[in-house]
């Protein structure tokens, strides 16, 4: 109790400097709004005449990445506080307090997809654990050893791939079974022996967990080989060399241990607002396609393409919510998703999409408020579209000769 | 410490309740009320008094974590959410 009174009292006189007003990253403005009507803020920082006047946007982009769950952050502050040792430090305590947090985060990556912790090497992120996975291909002892590498869920369109059969068929060709499962642990159950994984990539900030650490999966027991990509002291037994950061991977280790927990009840609860979000807005708008197979589908990723709108114009009416048209490794470019594309979308299909996340923090407000404003801007779009006039006069749209300028 | 009493959880469930309405992000403050509201609910016919003694022990950690969280989340806290403004505060 006293201790929490001198926090309250030190915070409240710590000068406002990580607040709205001075923040050197200033938050995305939106309007703003009356100080009169300001809701009771219990701040420690509420001191200062508080600048709370722009708004943020709603975030719906859980593919993207995802926020921190607290329980991570709890989980990380001590090593970045007091428990900074270098976890490959034999000689003293602070390294074996940073080692015991290593393999305590190692275990509890393990523990989520059934896994072995010696078979858990820690990387910066999917991407190199992906990388890693496909470079084994070359190292590849036997000239006609092959790889099959697959997404578990996929991160635009949430379709589950078949990973047990994928697995089985795998192991009875004798050919390595990698699968980038980054959008998948801890929301799906995954189990590499169940579903004869060989390789596994893992992301950390796509499970709550921070950004810059994730782990790849080797399976041992029959042994795959694996090239290391960057060398050097010989670090993660050799296959990744690099002081592992005791940080991050212990938010990535606390990240899978919530999701396991949490698993059951977030999917309950995502699979219900995912089926709100497409019933209220299939309800309210016609010529509404959902992209991917309804049967193998994960429901916290939802890809819609509203016909005669063009999807980057429905993201910018939709400014204060945070979405996107496919995946963020490739929004920078114009092209419709290869995705899309993949599975046959027409190309006026692909450009009118737009993916919703649904994640462990996204509450049925927020799911509302973008129905609502979806339907009011696709409508909007749809009333300005002289191909949507055409389409209520009954013009066959593909019956068009469209003239070359 | 004995066993821990029907009044003791319901101390530690308005505990709980309390602290997290008092997180500055929206969907962390709606997220720790839920999960709280359900999880109590989930367990409240659990006749096992070591099963019991276990939820009421993992319950005050997670307090502990709620009110470290909280603070943090207070000295850092930025805009509101656009749907903060229309809604009732602290739901």
């Amino acid at each position: 109790m006293l201790l929490r009174t001198a926090w309250r009292r030190a915070a409240a006189a710590v000068p406002v400097a990580p607040g709205p007003t001075t923040a050197p990253t200033r938050g995305l403005r939106l309007r703003v709004v009356d100080h009169a009507t300001q809701s009771d803020v219990p701040s420690a920082t509420a001191t200062a005449p508080q600048a709370e006047s722009e708004l943020r946007p709603l975030y719906m982009d859980v593919q993207a990445t995802t926020p921190l769950d607290p329980r991570v952050l709890d989980a990380m502050i001590p090593y970045l506080v007091n428990y900074y040792g270098n976890p490959h430090s034999r000689t003293h305590a602070y390294g074996w307090e940073s080692e015991a947090a290593m393999e305590h985060a190692r275990q509890q990556v393990a523990s989520l997809i059934g896994a072995d912790p010696r078979e858990i090497i820690f990387t910066s992120g999917a991407t190199e654990s992906n990388n890693i996975a496909i470079k084994e291909l070359e190292s590849a002892i036997q000239p006609d050893t092959s790889l099959v590498s697959v997404m578990t869920v996929n991160n635009e369109i949430g379709v589950k791939q078949p990973i047990a059969e994928i697995g089985r068929i795998c192991s009875s060709r004798k050919v390595y079974f990698h699968t980038d499962a980054a959008q998948a642990v801890g929301k799906i159950p995954l189990d590499v022996n169940d579903m004869k994984i060989d390789l596994m990539s893992i992301s950390g900030h796509k499970i709550y967990g921070p950004k810059g650490v994730g782990a790849i999966y080797i399976r041992r027991r029959p042994r795959v080989r694996v090239e290391a990509l960057q060398s050097g002291g010989g670090q993660e037994r050799g296959m990744r060399s690099g002081t592992v950061p005791t940080p991050l991977v212990v938010g990535l280790g606390a990240a899978c241990e919530v999701a396991q927990q949490e698993m059951e009840y977030d999917h309950k609860r995502i699979s219900k607002l995912a089926e709100r979000l497409t019933q209220k807005i299939m309800k309210s708008l016609p010529d509404v396609v959902m992209n991917g197979d309804p049967e193998h589908h994960y429901p916290g990723c939802i890809n819609l393409s509203f016909a005669y709108v063009e999807g980057e114009s429905l993201l910018m009416a939709l400014k204060d919510v945070a979405l996107s048209s496919g995946s963020a490794c490739t929004s920078a470019s114009l092209e419709p998703s290869y995705v899309l594309r993949a599975i046959g979308t027409d190309e006026d299909l692909a450009h009118s999409s737009i993916r919703f996340g649904i994640g462990r923090f996204t509450t049925e407000e927020e799911v509302d408020y973008t129905v609502e404003k979806c339907i009011h801007h696709v409508k909007r779009l749809r009333e300005m579209s002289p191909l949507w006039e055409m389409v209520q006069d009954g013009i066959d749209l593909k019956s068009i000769k469209w003239t070359q300028h | 410490m004995a066993a821990s009493s029907r009044a003791q959880v319901l101390d530690l469930y308005r505990a709980m309740l309390r602290e997290s309405k008092h997180f500055s992000a929206y969907n962390y403050r709606t997220y720790a009320v839920r999960r709280i509201r359900d999880a109590f609910r989930e367990n409240k016919n659990v006749k096992d008094p070591v099963e019991i003694q276990a939820l009421v022990n993992k319950a005050k950690r997670d307090l502990g974590i709620i009110r470290r969280q909280v603070l943090i989340g207070q000295m850092y806290s930025t805009d509101k959410l656009i749907i903060e403004n229309q809604e009732k505060p602290r739901t």
